[in-house]
């Protein structure tokens, strides 16, 4: 952990309603170096919200507020709209569920690849097409010329979601945000696609935040692992400490998943205690 | 003390009657309806318009038939005219006022007889399905095809001149959307358990359409009715203005603007206060109807 | 398309759907237009008019009265009339006007296309105004923008279109003088530009008579801008309606992660996938302009379709009513099928 990539603050993002303030993340810390840092939590506990803040794309009602988010030292609170379009995409970028949604349906793959570089580098046309390929091909797509000129409707889940890794890595980004990449897949494309973006992300020396419900994935593929519930963290630790967690939140959610090893003749129902909800954040700096 | 204790009845959570449950959630939209300032204007407007209709003949200040040919042509508040005369010097505020009862009995009767169509069509279409429903559905598109107020005229050509045929004649084209969005309904219900489990109870199809559908195609029908109340008017006075709705000397509002058509660059009121009348009524209903759909339906939200 | 095999093989079957349902649509249209022109039959013989005394007079005698009986096949069973009728139909002929001794479809061709002008103006300013509202009010949302957009709407949706044009007369023409009056075009310059598609703004440019370019220009400028302000109210409407949908989308939310400018995220990602929608609105918005432009005809004294419909009914003269209505039906039909096919063109997802 020689340099810190992303350094935030006391984050906090709420939302104001007719019915009043909703609170969605409540003073979060962390830090993230080149590593794999996860963020497990239960719908609901802010942690989509969280990625979406780094990145200032809050819109109006909701409101992110920060004693500091950094990026190389750079505020970006304090950053114009200009900056933050370049840090977007250029420094950070994000992988969201479902390819589905997130690829735009009526523009064909290539345009929307060739778009994203040209967001950042002024470069020509064909140059651009021929990076894009290149990028297919890093992703383990087979005829990328041929994908280039495909829609996102005749792609497949797990197609799209790795178009989707190369289109955000295009630009050479130092971080990348994976919000649930694999949710929306397939079980049996779910492996491949981690693997292709763990691969990537290693051999370009990038920051993950990796945010998933699913404890057991976080373990398995990141570093550092920070619990989240009702938008505060209630745990950090290494993934390889995983097992000497101490939060009962955290005990709970490893309870509640069933062990081919240690058969349990009834799985755990997660209890919640309300204090959880107003105990502190713990601070995942490092 | 009593309206309190009928509030917490009314908020309750937990209903104890199936009764209380249905005026609870009245009262809750009703809450919803009062928060959205335009509707309540809407609501408002159209009030004070039918209670002027109905107490018409007590606010009015002269006869709206009589005419006095010396007083024509009068500005607003000549001659104890509150809006003026028209050409054959007939007071045009107490025309306006009988006018709303027009306005007011064109659109109930439309109100009642098109979505009823609409409602028979697009269920029995949607229930029985297969060859009923194709014919049924080309029948809906074939009038769907045909520009209204054009349809409308050619019925009214056909039928002759008058309110009640120009009554029939909007019916006629305003009942399709319903037939669509009533069988859009059934086709939704028609397979759901509870249908299935009336239908093991030994209902026949009539008693299922009539007992169990039409009242769920209800609420997505008042609110289209509401939105097109404003239509209806339109045209009810576009065929008015054009001769073939209700006939002279009737006080209609969209005849008063033909009238007073011939006057506009010289007496500009004569034809400016029905048309006002018209613009008033209209925006109440489209104000109201919005409101009703935000309070009903609220995927289409409005800040 | 380096992989020509599987290129093949994709159209390969996708060409059979496309030809059934391309069958299906042109048969749904044959039963429409069919059932449009039994409607209007329909209506022919309800009517308390007997059609054969609307054809010789009431002074005829009772054999002139016989002989047009049987030469109209009105002693032929109804559905015979019917197949008849639509035949004659089919062969473009309407029948002939009472009012201008005419054949309806001479007549309709010569008044079409002053609609035709009036009602694609109206539909182009509609457009150029309504989707740029449409899309702002939809950015932002709940600003004043929002609200003027609303407030035009719901003063569009409730407004009489013919009181409205009276008040437009009266301001613009009789007290500020800022155009010309009810007609075409003004009196001396009637019958100076040779006809070529009828539409006298385009044939005044074609044929380079600039002065009478302007007064029709100014002639038109006014129920072109009542009408488009009809059409502007329920294109901004449904635009800011498509509008909020997409911005929603979570491709939006790419479309920013990668750093794009929110006019590119607008208008490159949001707006491009409403295009198709718009067209189907679009379409919609110009064929109720066709329909719309009859009061405004009328208010305006424009010789249009709208105005011979509406004079030929006061005249009792069914004929070219009946002939109208079919006309503007058909063309109703047919901007409906036009936006579908758009619809499947334009949208990657539909081939």
């Amino acid at each position: 952990m020689s340099e810190t990539l992303l350094d935030v603050e006391n984050l906090r993002v709420s939302f104001t309603t007719r019915t009043g303030t909703f609170e969605a993340v409540r003073g979060i810390s962390f830090t993230l170096g080149r590593e794999r840092l996860g963020i497990v939590g239960e719908s609901g506990s802010g942690k989509s919200m969280t990625g979406r803040a780094i990145l200032r794309l809050i819109r109006p009602p909701g409101r992110v507020e920060a004693d500091r988010i950094t990026m190389h030292g750079e505020d970006v609170l304090a950053a114009t709209e200009t900056r933050m379009r370049q840090l977007r995409g250029g420094r950070v970028s994000m992988i969201m569920q479902d390819p589905k949604f997130s690829l735009n349906p009526v523009m064909t793959v290539g345009q929307q690849l060739v778009e994203s570089l040209r967001a950042h580098e002024k470069l020509a046309r064909s140059e651009c097409r021929k990076r894009a390929i290149a990028m297919l091909d890093e992703v383990a797509i087979r005829d990328p010329e041929r994908v280039m000129g495909l829609y996102p409707h005749e792609v497949s889940g797990g197609m799209g979601q790795r178009i989707m890794i190369a289109m955000m890595l295009l630009p050479g980004p130092e971080i990348l945000i994976a919000d649930e990449p694999t949710s929306a897949l397939d079980v049996s494309v779910q492996l491949q696609v981690l693997d292709i973006m763990d691969q990537l992300v290693k051999t370009r020396g990038m920051g993950l935040i990796f945010i998933s419900h699913d404890l057991n994935l976080v373990a398995k593929f990141c570093d550092r692992i920070a619990v989240m519930y009702a938008g505060r963290i209630v745990e950090c630790c290494k993934a390889s400490e995983l097992h000497k967690a101490q939060h009962p939140y955290t005990l709970g959610l490893l309870n509640a998943v069933p062990d081919l090893e240690h058969p349990r003749p009834r799985l755990e129902v997660l209890q919640r205690d309300p204090a959880w909800r107003d105990a502190l954040s713990v601070s995942a700096r490092t | 003390m009593i309206t309190a204790n009928l509030r917490d009845w009314l908020l309750s959570d937990a209903p104890t009657s199936r009764r209380q449950a249905r005026f609870a959630s009245w009262y809750k939209g009703w809450l919803t309806l009062r928060s959205n300032t335009l509707a309540m204007v809407g609501l408002i407007v159209l009030a004070l318009i039918i209670l002027a209709a109905i107490f018409a003949p007590v606010l009015a200040t002269h006869d709206p038939y009589a005419q006095d040919l010396g007083q024509r042509l009068l500005g607003a508040g000549q001659g104890g005219h509150l809006l003026g005369t028209d050409s054959l010097g007939r007071d045009i505020y107490s025309r306006l006022l009988y006018g709303a009862r027009i306005s007011i009995y064109i659109v109930l009767l439309v109100a009642m007889v098109a979505p009823l169509v609409g409602l028979i069509v697009g269920t029995v279409s949607g229930y029985a399905g297969g060859w009923a429903d194709v014919v049924l559905m080309r029948i809906t598109d074939i009038f769907l095809a045909f520009p209204r107020l054009i349809l409308a005229l050619a019925f009214v050509a056909a039928l002759g001149a008058g309110i009640e045929n120009a009554v029939l004649a909007i019916s006629l084209t305003a009942w399709p959307p319903y037939a669509r969005i009533a069988r859009a309904e059934t086709l939704t219900i028609r397979n759901s358990d509870y249908i299935h489990a009336i239908r093991l109870q030994g209902a026949g199809p009539f008693r299922i359409v009539t007992r169990h559908i039409w009242p769920l195609c209800i609420s997505s029908l008042v609110i289209r009715v509401t939105l097109d109340m404003a239509g209806i008017i339109l045209t009810a006075a576009a065929l008015g203005f054009l001769g073939l709705g209700a006939q002279p000397p009737s006080p209609e509002w969209g005849a008063m603007i033909s009238e007073g058509r011939k006057y506009i660059l010289d007496y500009w009121w004569v034809a400016t206060f029905p048309g006002l009348a018209i613009f008033a009524i209209s925006l109440a209903f489209n104000l109201l109807g919005d409101g009703l759909r935000d309070m009903l339906d609220p995927k289409e939200d409005n800040a | 398309m380096t992989d020509v095999t599987n290129g093949e093989g994709r159209r390969g079957p996708s060409f059979a759907p496309w030809l059934i349902k391309t069958v299906a649509t042109l048969v749904t249209v044959a039963v429409t237009l069919l059932g449009l022109l039994f409607v209007t039959f329909m209506i022919g013989r309800v009517m308390p008019i007997d059609p054969v005394l609307a054809v010789i007079g009431e002074r005829a005698t009772q054999a002139q009265y016989d002989a047009t009986y049987l030469e109209l096949g009105l002693d032929k069973p109804l559905l015979v009339q019917f197949g008849i009728y639509v035949s004659d139909v089919l062969q473009g002929d309407l029948g002939k006007s009472i009012r201008t001794g005419q054949q309806v479809t001479t007549d309709i061709a010569r008044v079409f296309p002053a609609t035709l002008e009036l009602a694609t103006l109206g539909t182009l300013i509609g457009v150029a105004i309504g989707v740029p509202l449409g899309v702002l009010a939809a950015v932002k949302r709940g600003s004043w923008i929002d609200q003027v957009a609303r407030l035009v709407g719901l003063v569009g949706y409730s407004m009489p279109i013919f009181w409205l044009g009276l008040v437009g007369l009266l301001l613009f023409y009789g007290i500020l003088g800022w155009v010309a009056g009810p007609g075409r075009v003004g009196i001396f310059y009637q019958g100076i530009v040779e006809p070529i598609t009828g539409m006298l703004l385009v044939d005044a440019a074609l044929r380079g008579e600039w002065v009478v370019f302007r007064d029709a220009f100014s002639h038109i400028i006014l129920p072109a801008a009542l009408l488009g302000y009809y059409s502007l109210a329920y294109i901004s409407r449904m635009t800011r309606s498509f509008m909020l949908e997409q911005l929603n989308a979570e491709y939006v939310i790419t479309a920013r992660v990668k750093g794009l400018s929110e006019w590119q995220v607008i208008w490159g990602h949001a707006f491009r996938n409403i295009r198709i929608q718009l067209i189907t609105v679009i379409a919609l918005a110009y064929a109720n302009l066709l329909e719309g432009s009859v009061l405004t005809e009328i208010i305006f004294a424009w010789p249009g379709i709208g105005s011979y419909i509406t004079t030929s009914l006061l005249a009792n003269d069914m004929n070219s009513v009946l002939g109208g209505t079919i006309v503007i039906g058909s063309i109703f039909v047919g901007i409906n099928i036009l936006s579908d096919l758009l619809y499947r063109f334009f949208d990657p997802r539909a081939k």
